[in-house]
């Protein structure tokens, strides 16, 4: 990183430039500052009112906070939360790491290959979701296979509290393990070859190589991918959304699909910007505990 | 969070097109082609194994495809089967008689055009502020802005609504556009990135006499190309793909709804049209897919900028 000598350009220069610099700067403060600094700040008044969305405001004190945990509807949304993160994050994980190793430089046509888990990422979420629950309805192509060839018949995936939630973790490492694969590949790519030729050397071979000198050595992004697919996993809405309406019964309504709920459906701004404040503790919390244990497992070159 | 995260690297440019990649590598890293008989075997096992596994990721985008071009009547027949009794490309067809599907994706477009045009114009000239000009204050701001980055969108679109009706706003276009085209993703990404353009280049301009505005325009941007670009495409997806904001900010559909707003409501008008639900499906996915294929270099840039910051 290019650091700007501190000696360099002084005195009317600089304040001339800071006036210019307030110019270029000035859009993204503005919108930053309409967008998010007052957003935020009107959440934390909105959490301790009652606000409906039309008619008459009232200050009251904590109480939405505290109904928060009254109704049991909030503590199971957290509950789904994290039963789907617990679920989502391990296997996403280990699924694109899989794929990003299989695919090294020698297999022909990866690029190709790589091209394709990437389709998922970036085609709209609606249309993922409605292939799946095509393919998972009761005469679906997989229950369809499962009694043609094996005369089995498989349990109704959407409709079963269980099943469905994890056929919501299933949609969901299908549609993003490409991400998390591209992110692996790209620092498999940039393996210092010193070190991989000097563990040859040393006699490490396939498994071992991988698990002990490769491994580690991309931890710093193993560890960048958790984190990020953490946050957006406990931020999960659209696949229970589309796939299960949050059902059956509740069974799958995840803590912004409850937000979204009580906000525009009933009309309880409040109390819904009081059970957003409780997501972004978690994730604060949830990413806090990370960082504190990173020391433990990945490893910087430094 | 470091302020110095992101490291502008190029090099892995050549990741989503192996071949030219893999044959610079095979030549530098001894043994890149499997000598032994073991090897070789070894090799052609892995590339089954690889090959299988992309075609059962793939089922599910196959199937759809061909659903989409079977009867309605026989999308769930049993044994299920690839082909219909006929071909019926007219599904594709039809999707656009059943709802306003070319307003959907006029609106799709407009908004990610627009939005992406405001973060691109927000981010470089803010990144240059940030990265490339001294004026007081300067980093505490940017650590400021940064920390912007750790609220959630979910945190933020309840009071968004609340100022969305303040400004008599819902249900408008700019609503669409404008609320979450001023993260500071975009500007850090950009500021990154220029500050690792040579600052001989920007002396040598001042020297000649030129202003911030000039060596902005003629010396940073055209350096900047490919992270502009990158930056570009992933702002344009994730407008064209939001759905949770034009779900709330939007209420009439049939004039305003973008294509995953349009993708839901038409599976709930169709209820057991799934044929038609397929053709939708595969229909806003393929701008989206085409775009990935031509832009993978710059994509895999993308990520390798984006999204390596923990190394």
């Amino acid at each position: 990183m290019t650091a700007i000598p501190a000696t360099r350009r002084r005195g009317s220069l600089t304040k001339a430039e800071g006036r210019q610099a307030l110019g270029f700067a000035s859009p993204a403060l503005v919108g930053l500052a309409l967008f998010t600094v007052v957003p935020v700040v009107l959440s934390i008044v909105m959490s301790f009112f009652d606000w409906p969305t039309f008619g008459d405001r009232a200050f009251n004190g904590g109480a939405n906070y505290a109904r928060l945990f009254a109704n049991g509807e909030f503590a199971e949304a957290l509950r789904n939360t994290l039963v789907f993160t617990i679920l989502y994050v391990p296997v996403s994980i280990v699924l694109s790491l899989l794929l990003a190793l299989g695919l090294g430089p020698r297999i022909r046509g990866r690029g190709a290959l790589r091209v394709l888990y990437f389709i998922p990422v970036v085609t709209p979420m609606v249309a993922n979701v409605l292939v799946w629950k095509m393919l998972l309805q009761p005469q679906g192509l997989f229950n369809g296979l499962a009694q043609t060839w094996f005369g089995v018949q498989l349990p109704n995936f959407l409709a079963d509290p269980a099943w469905a939630m994890i056929m919501v973790v299933v949609m969901s490492v299908w549609q993003g393990l490409g991400y998390n694969m591209l992110i692996f590949s790209a620092a498999l790519e940039q393996l210092p070859e010193a070190v991989i030729e000097a563990a040859r050397i040393d006699g490490a071979r396939g498994l071992r190589m991988t698990w002990s000198v490769v491994v580690p050595m991309i931890s710093p992004s193993i560890f960048f991918a958790t984190i990020m697919t953490m946050i957006t996993s406990l931020q999960v809405f659209v696949q229970p959304q589309l796939l299960t309406g949050g059902g059956p019964g509740t069974a799958t309504q995840p803590l912004v699909m409850w937000i979204y709920n009580q906000g525009f459906k009933f009309q309880d701004l409040g109390l819904a910007a009081a059970g957003a404040w409780i997501l972004f503790a978690l994730i604060i919390i949830v990413t806090g505990v990370q960082f504190a244990a990173q020391k433990k497992w990945v490893h910087y070159e430094h | 969070m470091s302020t110095e995260l992101l490291v502008a690297e190029t090099s892995t440019s050549a990741l989503l097109t192996g071949d030219a990649a893999s044959s610079r590598r095979s030549r530098r890293r001894p043994g890149g082609a499997p000598q032994t008989a073991g090897g070789r075997i070894r090799l052609a096992i892995r590339h089954v194994v690889m090959y299988a596994a992309a075609l059962i990721f793939m089922i599910p985008l196959i199937y759809a495809f061909f659903s989409a071009l079977k009867p309605n009547g026989e999308m769930f027949s049993m044994p299920p089967s690839l082909f219909g009794s006929e071909i019926k490309w007219s599904n594709f067809a039809e999707v656009f008689e059943y709802g306003p599907f070319w307003t959907y994706i006029g609106n799709s477009l407009l908004v990610a055009v627009l939005g992406t045009l405001v973060v691109l114009v927000v981010s470089t000239t803010a990144g240059y502020a940030f990265g490339r000009l001294r004026w007081k204050g300067r980093d505490l701001v940017f650590v400021a802005f940064l920390a912007t980055l750790m609220v959630p969108a979910e945190v933020l679109v309840i009071p968004m609504f609340q100022v969305m009706q303040w400004f008599q706003w819902v249900n408008t276009y700019q609503a669409l556009i404008l609320p979450f085209a001023f993260g500071a993703f975009g500007t850090f990404l950009m500021r990154q990135f220029f500050r690792g353009i040579p600052f001989e280049l920007e002396e040598a301009a001042r020297v000649d006499g030129a202003g911030p505005v000039r060596t902005f325009l003629r010396i940073i941007l055209p350096l900047s190309k490919s992270a502009v670009a990158v930056l570009a495409v992933f702002t344009f997806l994730s407008f064209w793909n939001s759905y949770l904001w034009p779900l709330i900010v939007t209420v009439d559909y049939d004039t305003l709804g973008t294509l995953p707003i349009g993708l839901a409501t038409f599976s709930g008008l169709t209820g057991t049209r799934w044929d038609l639900q397929m053709a939708a499906a595969i229909i806003s996915m393929i701008p989206t897919t085409l775009l990935v294929i031509i832009l993978q270099k710059h994509l895999v840039k993308g990520i390798a900028m984006a999204g390596l910051g923990g190394r």
